[in-house]
């Protein structure tokens, strides 16, 4: 009703008199796509800080003596390098930044379910962020990003309030979020679009959003006992004071293990999209990845005790988290093969995008064999806390998330800002990116086999040669990272414009025009087919029509 | 209503809000189809709030189940120490405001402006009074801890306490002699060597408390949130918003204060009832 008459610009068309009313209308702003372009400055400015905290710890490590700083400062580092890329990056990167650009795009709704509470998120994550910011600035914090008690409630000396205070109001943004994600889905779908015609970003996002509205409370009241025990110095997790500090395990892990999900949840569905788009082919067994998404969030809520094996637990509960963590595995591999399958005989383009998503299944395959290793309770208890396990929560964090969120940012990055990047350095990128991340994480798998504790910044001479490959593996990396922000910056100014539908994709986001107008759509699309609706002859057609030098 | 509007004064034939709002009421947001869609939306997004709600309460549940699980004496002990009578005429407050709130909803339904006005303010004041009630419990741990028999005493320096007490967790947290030393002299049940009376710190009768006041504490946070609503809600349905076909947010405000009745309904018993 009444749509024909609302305004149908591009969402970046710019008709402000002056600069107030310009910083006005982005800062009160309650458009998705733009709320998802201030996410994207925000978040990709925690990024390079936590970037350049890994930087410090990487040169620190390249002697085997504290020569850079003192164990103190080092402690600090990979603190602020742990709260920023977990709590600051890798849980909103995705979410907030391509989800709430598409979620509204992909489901043919004209905004997200409520637009003012998707501001308030940012504000609440912004006002996070300077807490924690603050509290690095004021010296930093030393517990590590887990907060241990009773080290965190009772013996630290740095800004553990600030940070928790920090991470307490994020976990809000991102519960607005996701309460945000939830109804949309429900209720703003548009005519015709069932549950099993959704495009499996809406059903990944879908299902994270359940994980961090029922996971983020629990580690928002642990953090919040936290506080207070070091206010008024009463105990609850102070084993001086007949508390526990064990149950703070307990609570943290109940979040933050689901949070890996929150995590890698998004990712799948972003490489589910660019798998199906760059094959030109329906996603192969489209039910069972969406419902392997649900079980994944469902099992995530069951396995926190595989991080507590060394921390008094039962050994049979420990037995029990081993079994559950080993399920967790069936659904990841249904997803894998599913796209394998979905690569078979289709079409495929070496585009950027579609590099970062088979990096993506390269480097996630790797991260998910070594997560069952860790499942298993006698290996894990070998090599608990030591770089074995560093090596792999980064290749499913960094190899799993941010090989997604990069190959996402591409695809889509036509759509958000109307211009294509520089395909030739796109390509190379991501090529470095993935050279980069192996040089440095597989070096550490070795040393946390041979014994290399994390945390430590002094360690014994004959681990240097693996630590100097990790540390010129990170600057690779680093490289990596810094080009694409170069060319995209460009691309704003002299990037070809890219159309409507450059990728020929099916998805409803590619049917408005490319940036899309504030209300995202002429008139509501009414769909009639399923997501992938490639035809069944598009990828023979391709390969007849190929030639050399073709861009398909 | 202008949060969907652009920025764009002038430049085209259609200013923004010039398009027909007589085709619909004035409440219905640009990015929905209909008035059914954005109440069922509304509705559906607060009870996803009120999940996680209860996940944020579940959490200190948890510690409470894991800390009576260690130290059944001292919970039972512990108990006896709380205002039993004034928590359940805090209980029946609260229940009674539910009413109110649900009436009001009915009221609003009904498009019975003066009823819900009325309801709306009984809330507010039973509300009120479950918080001054609140106040007056803490305060008593506090006049305690001062020495003072009672809050009043406190302030004008009346009445002493007989023997010490101090139920406030902290460094001078004192658990009154005679109930601990008759669980010693019972000598049985796993919290003997815990249940001495003990000063200061490293007293598990600590916990019992420090969960009574973070739990009643959130709790009554929550409270005062709930107030502003309701206070929004009265604001709202005097200036005339609420009619019989847009009452969205007196019912999702409601659904809130329920939840806060809910949450009470809970603690009651866990920490008042449990000798």
């Amino acid at each position: 009703m009444a749509t024909t008459a609302l305004p149908q610009r591009g969402y970046l068309h710019d008709d402000t008199p002056n600069l107030g009313e310009w910083i006005r209308s982005w800062l009160f702003t309650v458009d998705h796509k733009r709320i998802a372009i201030l996410y994207l400055l925000a978040i990709n400015f925690f990024f390079l800080l936590g970037g350049l905290a890994a930087t410090f710890v990487r040169i620190e490590l390249i002697t085997p003596q504290g020569d850079l700083m003192s164990s103190d400062v080092y402690n600090r580092m990979f603190t602020l390098h742990g709260v920023i890329m977990i709590f600051f990056f890798l849980i909103p990167a995705i979410p907030a930044v391509l989800g709430n650009f598409l979620m509204p795009l992909m489901l043919g709704a004209r905004d997200l379910a409520f637009p003012r509470l998707n501001l308030l998120s940012w504000y609440l994550y912004m006002f996070g962020g300077v807490f924690a910011l603050s509290a690095a600035v004021l010296g930093g914090v030393d517990t590590g990003w887990t907060f241990y008690t009773p080290f965190s409630s009772t013996y630290s000396n740095s800004n553990v309030i600030l940070t928790i205070t920090g991470a307490f109001i994020m976990g809000f943004s991102s519960i607005a979020t996701a309460v945000n994600f939830i109804a949309t889905t429900h209720k703003m779908r548009a005519p015709g679009l069932t549950w099993f015609r959704l495009p499996l970003f809406v059903w990944a996002m879908y299902a994270t959003s359940l994980v961090i509205v029922l996971a983020t409370p629990v580690v928002g009241i642990a953090l919040l006992l936290v506080a207070i025990e070091r206010i008024w110095g009463v105990g609850i997790f102070d084993p001086a004071l007949g508390g526990d500090p064990v149950l703070f395990q307990h609570l943290f892990w109940f979040y933050s293990h689901p949070a890996v999900y929150i995590m890698i949840l998004p990712a799948f569905g972003v490489i589910s999209e660019l798998i199906s788009t760059f094959s030109r082919k329906r996603i192969f067994g489209y039910e069972f990845i969406a419902f392997s998404s649900m079980a994944i969030a469902i099992l995530g809520f069951l396995v926190w005790g595989h991080h507590m094996f060394v921390s008094s637990q039962s050994v049979y509960s420990s037995l029990v988290f081993s079994f559950i963590t080993m399920l967790i595995a069936i659904p990841s591999a249904i997803k894998v093969f599913n796209w394998t399958a979905t690569l078979y005989k289709g079409s495929i383009s070496y585009r950027t995008p579609m590099l970062y998503a088979l990096g993506f299944m390269g480097l996630f395959v790797i991260g998910g064999l070594t997560g069952i290793f860790l499942g298993v309770v006698a290996i894990d208890i070998h090599v608990t806390d030591t770089y074995f396990v560093v090596a792999h929560f980064h290749y499913v964090m960094v190899g799993g998330t941010i090989m997604a969120y990069l190959g996402g940012i591409h695809f889509w990055w036509p759509k958000m800002t109307g211009r294509m990047y520089n395909e030739i350095w796109g390509g190379i990128s991501a090529l470095i990116i993935f050279v980069g991340f192996n040089m440095t994480f597989f070096p550490q798998f070795v040393l946390g086999y041979l014994g290399m504790p994390r945390r430590y910044h002094v360690y014994p001479e004959e681990f240097q040669i693996l630590h100097v490959l990790s540390s010129a593996g990170a600057t690779v990396l680093a490289v990596g990272f810094v080009i694409p922000i170069i060319y995209l910056m460009l691309s704003l100014k002299t990037g070809r414009i890219a159309g409507d539908n450059p990728w020929e994709a099916t998805g409803l986001e590619w049917r408005t025009s490319s940036p899309p107008p504030t209300h995202n759509f002429e008139a509501i699309p009414v769909v009639t087919t399923e997501a992938y609706a490639y035809p069944p002859e598009a990828a023979a057609r391709d390969a007849a029509e190929w030639r050399p030098g073709s861009p398909l | 209503m202008a949060t969907t509007t652009p920025t764009t004064p002038t430049a085209t034939p259609a200013p923004a809000h010039e398009h027909g709002h007589e085709a619909h009421g004035r409440e219905l947001l640009h990015h929905f189809e209909s008035a059914q869609q954005q109440k069922e939306t509304a509705t559906l997004g607060m009870w996803i709030f009120l999940v996680t709600e209860i996940m944020l309460f579940g959490g200190i549940f948890m510690a409470y189940i894991v800390y009576r699980w260690a130290f059944p004496d001292v919970w039972a002990e512990a108990a006896h120490h709380l205002n039993t009578p004034l928590g359940a005429v805090n209980t029946v407050v609260l229940l009674v405001s539910s009413l109110t709130v649900a009436l009001a909803v009915n009221a609003a339904e009904e498009g019975n402006r003066r009823r819900l006005l009325t309801m709306l303010g009984i809330t507010l004041l039973l509300g009120a009074t479950f918080l001054v009630i609140k106040g007056y419990e803490y305060s008593e741990k506090f006049a305690h801890c001062a020495g003072a028999a009672n809050p009043v005493a406190w302030v004008t320096g009346g009445a002493r306490l007989g023997e010490s007490e101090c139920l406030v967790p902290g460094r001078n947290f004192i658990f009154p002699e005679a109930h601990g030393a008759e669980g010693a002299e019972a000598g049985h049940g796993t919290a003997d060597s815990y249940a001495q009376p003990q000063a200061g710190l490293g007293s598990p009768y600590q916990l019992f408390y420090f969960l009574y006041f973070v739990a009643t504490g959130l709790h009554a946070v929550h409270m005062v949130i709930g107030l502003t609503i309701v206070s929004i809600l009265t604001f709202i349905a005097w200036r005339g918003v609420i009619t019989p076909t847009y009452y969205t947010p007196i019912e999702v405000g409601g659904l809130y204060w329920h939840l806060i009745d809910i949450i009470w309904v809970f603690l009651f018993p866990l920490f008042y009832l449990v000798h």
